[in-house]
């Protein structure tokens, strides 16, 4: 062989090794935690871990039903504040704002994507956190505020994905409404918005993945208690948290069911992904 | 993508103005009430066209506020605090000097872009370049990113404690921590170093082929030099990450403010422990004793960020120039 076609040959199995690191990646993390976690599920009994709703490793109880509920309720609040927000300034930002503030808006905001959770988490603990305390019924570090600083963070996910699909609605469907005689209003509303709505659901969804995959933002602010809580303004734990605070000095059967927490994690994530897909595969095929 | 979705919307758009011609025609009540314009009539769609613009810029108001008042806060309360005692060479629990944390964050960087960058940039080119579109192996490439993609911090953590530090006997090091986050950085590069290598046109391949050049040279010297702002822009925005990681680090870089000893001990030194910038914020909030110190780590982690994202918004924007 030539030596121009031994290097041709030699970097196309380079550069195909490259491509197999992430199949490999993948396939590491779920060996890994699922051969750490599964045993220990195994140990404590799945109805027990999963649906168990003491949290006390000391005596040995590892139920992570309170940790589930915690993230689920946290995810929703997070929701509940920040798609509103979310989806209002993205129909803004595609639809209402003049040249001049989108693009002074725009890369603001892409900006804002980028600050650190820890950064976000330091801001509830010394501002909101303070705020529900001395307002209302609460000690302050509450799912209230968990779920507060998780809509912000969630704000430019939402934000960006949304614009991306209200912008590449055509712009015939825009006019056709005009012309019907809509206002400007309702023809963004009633058209556009309908239109769109695929993308701003994978937003959504996006945003749930953010959000119940968050870990320090709600370590910071959200009280920790290992219990369900019973109104907003309560302590809550959510998985996340719950591997953040106790991997540091946890030992057998302890490590294993915090290893076994992130699996359940892990599970609620794949789901998530999946869901994604489905909503994306949707909007092409349509 | 939003193209096949044309026809079902204009039909039913025709459809209401066939309703309304025929409603003129037969002289019956009006099926909408839009269809009627009294003044009164009028004045409701004015007002809900006021209440809709009312909402829209409320949301708008409400999210730039929100996101307005966290940068302005961290800035008020930390600028202040900016001292020289924080950037002094040692750290110490009086001064809380950043110093170290902000080596090891360039370290960090530096060493999960050593080894992500050349795996993802390679894998973008073997699946736009050589592999055959649609292909099961590229599918399943596909998937397997989209997977990483999707997978939160703290399991990168978990997985990188289990696999880096334990089973491979790395400790709490900075090299289990680069690895790491190399993993967690792996499908951001990929995924914008496809976007840009697909946008190049095929024209330049054409070129490339028919001056004689080999598809390693084509790649290299045609399709690679238009795609590199694009490429740039992915590893700024993976060094960001970097930069704001905390969940990945705690379990495997561990949080010991101290520069990896690299005269002392070589190569041994990347199996040290050390702290990036975000884990010494999290641990000085945590121990909620140098608050002001910690706004001020706050703002330069801050700066440090902003300043990484604007690099990749020029980078981007020279792509689009070209």
């Amino acid at each position: 062989m030539r030596p121009a076609s031994v290097k041709e040959a030699a970097a196309k199995i380079m550069f195909a090794a490259a491509a197999t690191i992430s199949i490999l990646a993948v396939a590491l993390i779920c060996v890994f935690l699922f051969a750490n976690g599964v045993p220990a599920i195994a140990e404590i009994g799945l109805p027990e871990f999963l649906l168990g709703t003491t949290w006390k490793p000391n005596s040995g109880m590892y139920g992570i039903f309170p940790m589930i509920v915690g993230s689920i309720y946290v995810t929703a609040g997070a929701i509940i504040i920040g798609v509103p927000a979310g989806v209002a300034c993205a129909i803004f930002l595609s639809r209402f704002a003049s040249g001049k503030v989108a693009s002074v808006l725009v890369p603001g905001i892409e900006l804002l994507a980028g600050i650190p959770s820890v950064v976000y988490g330091f801001f509830g603990l010394m501002l909101v956190v303070p705020f529900i305390r001395n307002t209302m019924p609460s000690r302050g570090l509450s799912l209230l505020a968990a779920a507060f600083i998780l809509g912000i963070m969630i704000l430019p996910t939402i934000i960006t994905v949304s614009k991306s699909a209200l912008d590449a609605v055509p712009s015939k469907y825009y006019e056709g409404a005009l012309a019907l005689g809509a206002t400007h209003e309702r023809s963004v509303f009633r058209v556009l918005v309908p239109a769109a709505v695929s993308g701003i659901m994978a937003a959504i969804v996006l945003g749930v993945g953010r959000a119940i995959g968050e870990t320090m933002a709600v370590v910071m602010v959200a009280g920790n208690q290992p219990i369900i809580p019973t109104s907003i303004f309560e302590g809550v734990r959510t998985m996340t948290s719950n591997i953040v605070l106790e991997m540091g000095y946890a030992a057998d059967l302890h490590r294993g069911a915090l290893i076994a927490t992130g699996v359940v994690l892990f599970v609620f994530i794949m789901l998530i992904t999946a869901l994604f897909n489905a909503i994306k595969k949707n909007e092409v095929s349509r | 993508m939003m193209g096949k979705n044309d026809t079902p919307l204009e039909l039913s758009a025709v459809g209401a103005t066939g309703a309304a011609g025929a409603n003129a025609v037969g002289n019956m009540p009006p099926i909408s009430k839009y269809d009627n314009v009294s003044p009164r009539h009028n004045m409701s769609v004015r007002i809900a066209s006021l209440v809709m613009r009312g909402v829209v810029y409320l949301g708008a108001i409400v999210a730039t506020a929100v996101l307005l008042l966290i940068v302005g806060y961290i800035l008020i309360n930390g600028v202040p605090y900016i001292t020289p005692s924080l950037f002094e060479w040692e750290y110490t629990s009086e001064n809380v000097s950043l110093m170290p944390a902000l080596i090891d964050t360039v370290l960090m960087a530096a060493c999960s872009l050593i080894i992500a960058v050349p795996i993802g940039v390679g894998s973008a080119v073997y699946l736009v370049e050589y592999a055959p579109r649609g292909s099961r192996f590229v599918r399943i490439v596909r998937i397997t990113t989209e997977t990483l993609q999707g997978i939160p911090s703290i399991i990168y953590g978990l997985f990188g404690m289990l696999f880096f530090v334990t089973a491979l006997h790395w400790g709490l090091s900075l090299l289990s921590g680069a690895c790491t986050l190399a993993i967690m950085i792996l499908p951001t590069i990929m995924r914008t170093t496809e976007e840009a290598l697909l946008a190049v046109p095929d024209s330049y391949r054409e070129g490339g082929f028919g001056l004689g050049a080999g598809r390693l040279r084509t790649v290299m010297r045609c399709v690679m030099p238009s795609a590199a702002p694009g490429i740039t822009s992915g590893i700024i925005l993976a060094l960001g990450r970097c930069v704001g990681e905390v969940a990945a680090l705690l379990f495997t870089a561990g949080t010991i403010a101290q520069i990896p000893n690299f005269v002392g001990q070589g190569a041994f030194a990347f199996l040290d422990s050390c702290r990036t910038l975000a884990v010494h914020m999290y641990v000085l909030a945590s121990e909620g004793l140098h608050m002001n110190e910690t706004y001020a780590t706050a703002v330069v982690l801050l700066v440090v960020v902003t300043v990484l994202n604007l690099a990749a918004n020029v980078a981007i924007k020279k792509l689009r120039k070209d």
